[in-house]
């Protein structure tokens, strides 16, 4: 059983190190990521929030503009979820019974 | 739980550790702007420091920093600040979450957007610190911790 889990662990690893040396090179200006154009030639969101986050909220940080501007019901609906995990740890452990 | 003698010398280095930690969380929420962080990093960096004193002090000294029943309603309150800013937004014409509508501010649009970012981090960081206090003491509930 000890070598299924070494085993299964191995193929795991080896496909993860196959998937990443397919990876695009960090930085590269030339990625599809970077790209200001899509492959099939729209306009990509990204580089539209690169160039602009600054100058729409004045906020240096690019990704605090995406989480709290752009996508701010997202991250409200992030703060929802989070809250009711609490409420739910109430309900579930907040009553329990003394067995005793 | 197994029962435990309090030892002051781990409570003695988790005071000298815990308000440097608070005030590390301080610092990423409020520069978030700046630097890599936001509410949910900054909150949980507060949530921290407060549960290393619940674990290292116990029930006694802990109920001195926040009691127990305090946390729902600072969670509920982080939320609220949130919610509210958005609908102070559309009480005055805009759409929900835009802060270039929000009333008491006048400023360019940009900077007005800038403070408004801010606004809701400190709500997030409200809330994320008490549920995650709140999330401890529940589970410990009933039980002579520490």
């Amino acid at each position: 059983m000890k070598a299924l889990k070494i085993i299964i662990l191995i193929l795991f690893a080896s496909v993860m190190i196959y998937a990443a040396s397919d990876l695009p090179y960090r930085g590269d200006p030339d990625n599809l990521m970077h790209a200001e154009e899509s492959i099939t030639g729209t306009k990509v969101v990204g580089s539209y929030v690169i160039q602009e986050a600054y100058n729409d909220a004045k906020t240096p940080n690019i990704v605090t503009v995406i989480l709290g501007d752009y996508r701010s019901v997202d991250t409200f609906g992030e703060q929802v979820v989070v809250f009711t995990a609490g409420l739910i740890t109430i309900l579930i452990l907040r009553n329990r019974r003394r067995l005793t | 739980m197994r029962r435990q003698e309090e030892s002051p010398i781990i409570l003695l280095g988790s005071r000298l550790l815990s308000p440097y930690i608070m005030l590390f969380g301080l610092y990423v929420i409020f520069f978030g702007h700046y630097s890599p962080g936001g509410g949910f990093q900054g909150g949980t960096l507060l949530a921290a420091s407060i549960l290393l004193i619940r674990l290292s002090g116990g029930r006694r000294v802990s109920r001195l920093q926040i009691q127990e029943f305090a946390t729902t309603p600072l969670a509920v309150t982080g939320v609220i600040i949130y919610f509210l800013t958005g609908l102070a937004a559309m009480a005055t014409g805009g759409y929900f979450l835009d802060y270039e509508q929000l009333p008491f501010l006048t400023m360019e649009p940009a900077y007005m957007r800038y403070w408004g970012i801010l606004i809701i981090e400190v709500g997030i960081g409200l809330a994320v610190m008490a549920i995650l206090v709140m999330i401890y003491d529940n589970m410990v509930k009933g039980e002579d911790y520490a």
